[in-house]
Formats: structure tokens, C-alpha cells, sequence
């Protein structure tokens, strides 16, 4: 058995020398290679396909360099083809011109949105923002109960009208959020739902109503990065359900590969902008789409290496 | 969801096909790919679905579903008991301990909502139930335990913001025992497999509750939707805790679970409960031929 890609590739690749141009044959070992790296890392079965025969169309064309073994190539080139998925068309959060902001998180339950909302409050309130909750999951047991601690930990006030546990109306709750943050001069206002299923219908349309009822400027949608082939359906669900224009990745503090960041991003286009990394409020970054390429590989130091190569 | 989607008709049609050619195959390894079994395990299952096609001459597409199926079951098939250890050893009211059921996993996963509908199935087979907050970390955690106990009929023990979770989960153990309930069921904080002081500090909640009593069942809750990180998962907690069950949860969605034919067979812990939902009375027992089904699509 062998632990990375990189020594799979190395065993596949081993008789090759440092001449010539990889052929048909060893272009096919390494793509069926690629595919279980892939697959173990979570990438979604019909995206690994295309990532492949991408990969696969590039290595014909390469000669194999004096610098790096054939393996290290290939990575390099596996690398570059996720890092250009991952990272492209890189963009920050959209500020509305006339203020409030509003961003909406929807996601799968328990994905990380209540979390993350107060992480962003507290990261936009270090840029001198001055961001609201509001509290619209009113469905699970406790959830405004959960944002009004995790409001006061990020020192941002929550509006939190209704009690929640099945008790008022999220729609009506956003509107007036969003209409109580101009009264009180927010610049940014975070609306936390409830976590839903891609399949849930009503629920889904609640979700599409909040949003039509506050015209969010972004909405985010929230995945934990150990979801498994079941990534894509649920972003195409919440994409057709509810659209949204961002991705926030959480729970990268574990060690799940991670795929799932390149199945969302290759489905839906839409970036991944964050990347929530503990439960403190503190544990969150922007996304780094090259840190991403080499978890999913399993190989951040092999990396390096064919870097300074 | 549980119904035959085209795809899995396809499949099957090929299958019953007579000979089959590699495409047909690959849409059935896709399937499994799919459901998160993961390529090592999906590989496994066409081999022996490859042999098994050859030796008994499959004619029909009901003969190569009844295969498949067959093949999918006997993988996950398991000699330990799939039924929950939740009753009291004795009567409670007479000198007799109740049950002590352990609920862990990483973040998320539906722990606290799984000790919700436990505790609901329980007091519905009119016993009583005692649930223990023990997760003292998570923003309003004990809360969210406090409203299911309200909902379902069971006395809350909850510690203080921050408390050590082992002396909480001491605390409900000694107070269900004190007070004769049938079973004590203790709700954890979620934590990363990957966490070792959070990891060490569960260690110590099962020390401290065994010596207190009997821990009958240790439930670890896995969501549907993870994937291959869901056996390193279960890995360490089996590793630290001795878990005794794994509970499915949000099977109500799209996602298959798959995962757990690698869990079951690596750990030899069967899959005992399924979560199919957020309320109350969401909560089945593991029937391996629906979720065969279901995988199947
Ligand atoms: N380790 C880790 N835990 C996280 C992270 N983000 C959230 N969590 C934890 O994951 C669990 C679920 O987080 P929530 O913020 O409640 O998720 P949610 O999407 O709001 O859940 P619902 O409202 O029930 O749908 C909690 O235990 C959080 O502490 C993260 O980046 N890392
Ligand atoms: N659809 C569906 N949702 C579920 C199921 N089980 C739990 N949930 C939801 O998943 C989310 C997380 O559930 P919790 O019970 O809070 O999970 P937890 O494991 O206790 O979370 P932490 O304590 O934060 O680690 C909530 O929104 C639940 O309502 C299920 O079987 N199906
Ligand atoms: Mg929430
Ligand atoms: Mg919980």
C-alpha cells in the first residue's frame, strides 16, 4: 500500500527515464492513479473524470524534464490543474454601495453556519466594520439561543425578535433585520438559517424566500469539508434551491482531504472564499486554494520539493 | 428517494443482460463510488459480484439485482447484536442499575438530536429516562439538550458553562442511579478525531462514568453525507472509547453512507440506529436490506 500520490506515481513511473515524452501506457497508469488519489480524497466521481482527462491531455503533451522524475511531474501538473480549479477567479466579499451588506449563510444542518457566522462578524468587525446577526434558524432546538452566545463572543449584536423552536416566521424575521440594521447604522448584516436538505422542498423554498425578501449581496454557502460524493447534489441543490455566489469550507482543522472544495467549485463555478478551521471564533482564514491542491493530494511537502527543484 | 432511480435500472438491465461488457461494470462500480463505499471496498464488492455472475450463470435482471444485493448484504453482515443496550440491569425501583448509553462523535453529526429521539423512544416504551449535558463547550449546547428533555419527557442533568464534562456525565450517572430511572443517556461535546486533548478529555468521561457504572452502549454518531473520513473517525473513537454501536444519521437526504461497510467491517461495531430526520420520532433501526435499497437507488 502506498500512503500518497506521489508514491503510487513513483512506483507506476519507476522504469521511466529522464528522455522522451511519458507514453500512452504510462499516461494511462497514472491517470488510474489519479483517480483512486482522488476518489480517497472525497472528489466527487463525475468531476474526478473530467479532472482527469484534463490532467491527461496536458502530460501527453510534456516532456519529461531533466529537474524532476516523471512522477514529481505529473504532480506538478495534477497540482497546477487543482490549484487553477480551486483559486480561479478569486474575488472578495461584494460591499454593497449603499449599506447595509447583506450575507446570508444556508447549508446543509450541521455544516458550520451559526459558527461561521459569528467568525465573520468578528473578522469584519477587525476590519472596522460594524456587522448584525440575525437570527432566522428557528427551526432546530436552541439555535438562537447558539447565535446570541456566539454574537456575544464575536461583541456583534444579534436581533433574535422570535424564540425560535418552531416559534415565528424567518422571512418575516429577515426583513426586519435587515430594516432594523439601517435604523441602527449596521454596515453588515449576517442572517443565519436554518440547516436544510438539498431535497427538503419546503425548506427550500423558505430559503429562497428569505432571500427574496432581503436581496442578500452574498449568499454563502456553507460545507463541511468531510462531506463525501454527496457534495454534488447537495451544491446543485442549494445552487437551484437558492443560489449562492460564495463557498465557505469548514472543519478543515481535521484531516479530511478535503475534496469535496473541488467538487463544489468544478459543479458550481462559484468560489470558495473562507475556510472555517476550529470551533473558536478566531479559527477562520480566507481561503487558500494552493493549501487546498496539496491536502487534497496529501503531499504538502512533496510540493515544496518540486518547488525548489 | 428510495426509489429506483433510471440509473440503477440501467444498471441492473445490463446486468441481466447475459454477457457484460467492462461499461456495464463500470456503471456498477460507479454506483458504489458514488454511494461512499470508496474504491478499495467497491473494487472488493465487483470481484466477488464478478465471480458470483460467472458461477451461477445470471439470466435475468431480477437474478442480478437479487446478486447484487446479495453480495451488498453479505458485506455488511455481522454476528453482534444490532438492538440497542438501553434497559435497566434489574428493577431500578428495586435495588436494579439503569442503562448507561455514551453518545460521541465529531462535530455536528446529530448527537445531541440522536439522544433526543433515544430518550423519545424510550420514555414511549414507558421507561424513564435521565439525559446528562455533557457537553459543556458548544454555545448553548446544554440548552439544546435541555429543550429536547422538555419535549420528550426526561429530567436534564446540565452542568455550568465550561464544567468538566466528565464530572457532569459523573453527576447524571450517579443522579439516575440515585433516583431509580431506567436508562441514563449522556450527550457529548463533538470533537475532531484529530483532537488529541479533546480526545483524552472523552477518554476520561468513559473512565469516570465506569466507575460509577456499567456504560452498556457507546454510540458513535456518524452523518450520512461524510466521506472516507468517516472511518479514520470511526478509528480513533473506537480506539479511545470502545464504541459499541454506530448510529446513521441524515439518511433523510440524498447522501448514502456508504462509509459505514468500511467502519463495520474494519471496527466489527454494527450499525444499530439510523437518523431519518430532525424530529422526534426520526429514528429507525438499522435494516441493512433497505439501506441496500436505498443505495442501490
Ligand atoms: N472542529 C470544527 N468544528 C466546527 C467548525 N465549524 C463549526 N464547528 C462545529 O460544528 C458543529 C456544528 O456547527 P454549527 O455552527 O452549529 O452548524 P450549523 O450549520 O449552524 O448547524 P444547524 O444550524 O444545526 O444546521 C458545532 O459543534 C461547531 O462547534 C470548524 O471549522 N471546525
Ligand atoms: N435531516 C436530518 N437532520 C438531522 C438528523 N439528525 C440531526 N440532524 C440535524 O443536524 C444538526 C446537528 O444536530 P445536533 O444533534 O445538534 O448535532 P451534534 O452532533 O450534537 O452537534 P455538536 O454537538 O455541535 O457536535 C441539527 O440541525 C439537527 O436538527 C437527521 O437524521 N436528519
Ligand atoms: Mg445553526
Ligand atoms: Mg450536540
Amino acid at each position: 500500500m502506498f500512503d500518497t500520490l506521489s508514491d503510487r506515481l513513483t512506483s507506476v513511473l519507476k522504469n521511466l527515464r529522464g528522455k522522451g515524452r511519458l507514453s500512452e501506457a504510462d499516461i494511462d497508469a497514472t491517470a488510474r492513479e489519479i483517480r483512486i488519489a482522488l476518489l480517497e480524497a472525497d472528489v466527487a466521481l463525475p468531476v474526478v473524470r473530467g479532472f482527469i482527462s484534463g490532467v491527461k491531455e496536458r502530460a501527453k503533451g510534456t516532456e519529461v524534464s531533466q529537474a524532476l522524475n516523471p512522477a514529481q511531474q505529473v504532480i506538478k501538473i495534477v497540482n497546477e490543474e487543482l490549484i487553477g480549479i480551486l483559486g480561479g477567479e478569486k474575488r472578495d466579499l461584494a460591499l454593497a454601495k449603499k449599506p447595509p451588506t447583506v450575507i446570508m449563510l444556508a447549508g446543509l444542518q450541521g455544516s458550520g453556519k451559526t459558527t461561521l457566522a459569528g467568525k465573520l462578524a468578528k473578522w469584519l468587525a477587525g476590519q472596522g466594520h460594524t456587522p448584525m446577526l440575525v437570527a432566522c434558524d428557528l427551526q432546530r432546538p436552541n439555535a438562537v439561543t447558539q447565535l446570541q452566545v456566539v454574537g456575544e463572543r464575536a461583541g456583534s449584536p444579534v436581533f433574535a425578535p422570535e424564540p425560535g423552536n418552531g416559534v415565528g416566521d424567518p422571512v418575516d424575521v429577515a426583513r426586519r433585520g435587515v430594516a432594523e440594521a439601517e435604523r441602527a447604522q449596521h454596515d453588515i448584516v449576517i442572517v443565519d438559517t436554518a440547516g436544510r436538505l438539498g431535497v427538503d422542498e419546503e425548506m427550500m423554498q423558505q430559503a429562497s424566500d428569505i432571500r427574496d425578501a432581503v436581496n442578500p449581496h452574498e449568499i454563502l454557502f456553507v460545507v463541511d469539508a468531510m462531506i463525501g460524493q454527496d457534495a454534488v447534489s447537495t451544491a446543485e441543490a442549494f445552487r437551484d434551491g437558492v443560489g449562492f455566489n460564495g463557498v465557505v469550507l469548514t472543519k478543515l482543522d481535521g484531516d479530511a482531504r478535503g475534496g469535496a472544495a473541488l467538487s463544489v467549485r468544478q459543479v458550481t463555478g462559484e468560489p470558495i472564499m473562507f475556510a472555517s478551521n476550529g470551533e473558536k471564533i478566531e479559527d477562520f482564514d480566507v481561503f487558500h486554494p494552493d493549501r487546498m491542491a496539496s491536502r487534497i493530494l496529501g503531499m504538502g511537502d512533496m510540493l515544496t520539493l518540486i518547488e525548489q527543484a | 428517494s428510495r426509489s429506483r432511480s433510471m440509473f440503477g435500472q440501467s444498471v441492473l438491465g445490463l446486468l441481466g443482460a447475459g454477457d457484460l461488457d467492462e461499461d456495464s461494470w463500470e456503471e456498477i462500480e460507479d454506483t458504489l463510488l458514488m454511494a461512499d463505499l470508496g474504491a478499495t471496498t467497491a473494487s472488493e464488492i465487483i470481484e466477488r459480484l464478478r465471480t458470483e455472475v460467472a458461477a451461477r450463470g445470471v439470466r435475468t435482471p431480477d437474478q442480478a439485482r437479487a446478486l447484487l444485493r446479495e453480495v451488498l448484504m453479505d458485506a455488511l453482515a455481522t454476528t453482534q447484536s444490532r438492538s440497542v443496550q438501553a434497559l435497566p440491569h434489574g428493577d431500578p425501583a428495586d435495588g436494579g442499575k439503569p442503562a448507561v448509553v455514551l453518545v460521541v462523535g465529531v462535530n455536528g453529526t446529530g448527537k445531541t438530536t440522536t439522544t433526543g429521539k433515544l430518550a423519545r423512544v424510550l420514555v414511549a416504551d414507558g421507561r424513564s429516562v435521565l439525559l446528562g449535558a455533557a457537553d459543556t463547550f458548544r454555545a448553548a449546547a446544554v440548552e439544546q439538550l435541555g429543550t429536547w428533555g422538555e419535549r420528550v419527557g426526561a429530567e436534564v442533568i446540565r452542568g455550568e458553562e465550561g464544567a468538566d464534562p466528565a464530572s457532569v456525565a459523573f453527576e447524571s450517572v450517579q443522579r439516575g442511579a440515585d433516583s431509580g430511572v431506567d436508562a441514563v443517556l449522556v450527550d457529548t461535546a463533538g470533537r475532531l478525531h484529530t483532537k488529541t486533548g479533546l480526545m483524552d478529555e472523552l477518554g476520561k468521561v468513559k473512565r469516570v462514568v465506569d466507575k460509577r457504572a456499567q456504560v452498556d452502549e457507546v454510540l458513535l454518531v456518524l452523518d450520512a453525507t461524510t466521506g472516507q473520513n468517516g472511518l479514520a473517525q470511526a478509528r480513533v473513537f473506537a480506539d479511545v472509547v470502545d464504541v459499541t454501536g454506530i448510529v446513521l444519521t441524515k439518511l433523510d437526504g440524498t447522501a448514502k453512507g456508504g462509509i459505514v461497510f468500511q467502519v463495520q467491517r474494519e471496527l466489527g461495531v454494527p450499525v444499530k440506529l439510523v437518523g431519518l430526520g430532525e424530529g422526534a420520532d426520526d429514528l429507525a433501526p438499522f435494516e441493512p436490506e433497505a439501506f441496500v435499497d436505498a443505495l442501490l437507488g
